[in-house]
């Protein structure tokens, strides 16, 4: 296993999609709660609109993010062309985000710095989408239990919300934010309906291969069992070495 | 910063970022509404529309002429100026059509073709059967476990309940391999029992009813004791009567787990006959790749049960995944 080339290949896209996925959803779901729990009108109508893709099915919305991506006849171009960016492949994609990005400039990067492939970097997008509501509503619930006394303090000491946002809400949210990044990172990991549906197989040239679709991959089309099973052992020594690592962590920045 | 024009920041973001999340159920369903020549064409992007060939009648101004391609023939309609159909003329003359224009016009026989494309139906029995088979079991396994975990007393009570626990935290693929093997070592690949057996326990389910049970108080048993009730009356008098927020919670979960679960049963069945909806669905994006209309029409189809749930419960369901996600 280790001297195989795929395997380690689907093990740097997996990580590729969680180090952005993890931290693009607890970014953006705690701008959306912060900013949700600020407003008495129609919160109850964008709760419901945010939680929505997590409660769909993912092989439904997997089926209409391909076709989303399609690059002659999908929604992605056609919106990236209103802002006047030519049509991209997408999923079709292998070259890499970085790579593309810096072409556009006339540099060209190194092989290794390509970063993720266009066509998972895709997947991304779907995967942090289909999340988001789910976290949204774990850090609005958080941050209701923060006291409101906390807040009056600051606003008589004249603190700006910026400030009281860095300062009362992000510290005593933490505990949230550490529940958040550790079933993020957990559900993150084991991605595989989006690689099943919207993409061949793993492709383009492997870079869509997750690891949990590697391990399917291996145990039911090659039917290679035992294959399977030690990269499934792999994956769950690395899962919980993470937990363990992020649930040290914790009791360092606690408040 | 101004309390008004922040407050009007913060609408406007939310509400980008709300048709942000929204625009591709949006889309999913107007396209399932196009024909599959409109949406190859990439004319239209939200609302599905088709071209009429209008000609001005110069006699009567109001009134123009639809002319409708349906195949080889082609129908003419006149409107009214509100779009009314006054009267309908089929084989027009094509000659006097001088201008084309764009109409909205939606295509809801796609939903019909898609769904006798392959035996939706029968994938949506199977997922019925299977949800709800597996809710019930669920619910008696949570209960009587959460009971004997939080109300008696036996010897490593507490290591198995820890077992249990940590059990939790392992992922589906970890175990995906392993459940194979052994469902093929007892015989059960390819039949309903390993769609709904092993979804009949639930450890974060015995969590939630455990943590409820401790909770209540000890008088309430103490009484019933006094009064001569046993354990199972006990559990079906006060338990589940008191247990009913629990009850919903849980059952929500289930529901919507089981309605999408998609890994295990690809996995565990083979037979078209045992696929449910996801498994059917996902074969359908295999042999209808290229139908898009189609492909959307079955994935609005798929999905509208289980938002129908959501918007009769939203409250309650956005409430148990919050509460949820608050007591790990």
């Amino acid at each position: 296993m280790l001297k195989d080339e795929v395997f380690w290949q689907s093990m740097t896209n997996t990580f590729w999609l969680v180090i952005i996925v993890v931290p693009a959803s607890i970014v953006f779901s705690l701008l959306f709660a912060v900013m949700l729990n600020q407003i008495k009108r129609l919160k109850g109508l964008f709760r419901t609109v945010y939680f929505m893709p997590f409660v769909t099915s993912l092989v439904a919305v997997s089926i209409v993010w391909k076709i989303m991506f399609n690059e002659q006849t999908g929604l992605m171009n056609t919106m990236i062309g209103w802002v006047g960016i030519e049509p991209q492949k997408w999923l079709s994609e292998a070259r890499g985000i970085f790579d593309i990005f810096f072409s556009g400039f006339g540099i060209t990067l190194p092989k290794w710095a390509g970063g993720p492939s266009q066509a998972l970097f895709a997947i991304i997008i779907m995967t942090v989408w289909k999340g988001l509501g789910y976290n949204t509503i774990i850090y609005l619930a958080g941050l209701q239990n923060i006291s409101k006394v906390y807040y009056e303090a600051a606003e008589i000491d004249g603190a700006s919300k910026l400030k009281q946002f860095f300062r009362i809400t992000l510290p005593l949210v933490s505990p949230t934010t550490f529940y958040v990044l550790i079933m993020t990172t957990i559900v993150s990991f084991q991605a595989f309906a989006q690689i099943y549906l919207m993409t061949d197989k793993g492709g383009p040239l492997n870079t869509t291969k997750l690891i949990v679709y590697y391990i399917y991959e291996k145990g039911f089309d090659t039917m290679d069992m035992g294959y399977a099973s030690a990269v499934a052992l792999a994956l769950f020594i690395l899962i919980l070495g993470l937990t363990v690592l992020q649930k040290r962590l914790e009791k360092h920045v606690n408040y | 910063m101004n309390e008004k024009l922040r407050m009007s920041i913060i609408y406007t973001v939310l509400s980008v970022f709300g048709l942000v999340m929204i625009v591709p159920f949006i889309w999913m369903i107007s396209t399932a509404l196009m024909t599959q020549s409109e949406f190859n064409k990439h004319e239209s992007t939200f609302i599905p529309k088709e071209e009429y060939h209008v000609w001005d009648d110069g006699s009567v101004k109001q009134k123009v002429l639809f002319v409708m391609d349906k195949g080889d023939i082609s129908i003419v309609h006149l409107l009214d100026k509100d779009g009314k159909i006054v009267e309908e003329y089929k084989e027009a003359p094509r000659s006097q059509v001088t201008k084309v224009k764009k109409v909205p016009s939606f295509h809801w026989a796609n939903f019909l073709k898609a769904f006798k494309k392959v035996p939706f139906g029968i994938y949506f029995a199977n997922t019925l059967y299977v949800s709800f088979i597996s809710l019930i079991g669920v619910l008696i396994t949570s209960m009587l476990a959460a009971y004997a975990f939080a109300r008696m007393e036996f010897i490593g009570r507490d290591f198995f309940f820890y077992l249990f626990l940590s059990m939790m935290m392992v992922p589906e693929p970890i175990y995906l391999i392993s459940s194979y093997v052994l469902l093929d070592k007892i015989n059960w690949l390819d039949t309903y029992q390993a769609l709904i057996v092993p979804w009949c326990v639930n450890i974060f389910t015995i969590f939630l009813f455990r943590q409820h049970f401790k909770s209540l108080p000890q008088e309430l048993f103490d009484a019933a004791a006094i009064d001569g009730c046993g354990t199972f009356g006990i559990l079906w008098r006060i338990m589940i009567p008191l247990s009913k927020p629990i009850i919903a919670t849980a059952s929500i979960f289930s529901l919507i787990g089981s309605w999408n679960s998609f890994m295990w049963p690809l996995v565990m069945t083979n037979r078209p006959e045992l696929r449910v909806l996801q498994v059917g669905l996902s074969y359908f994006n295999q042999e209808a790749s290229t139908q898009t209309t189609l492909l959307m029409a079955a994935s609005t189809f798929s999905i509208v049960p289980i938002l129908i749930l959501f918007f009769m419960a939203q409250k309650q369901i956005i409430a148990s995944y919050a509460k949820a996600g608050l007591k790990d």
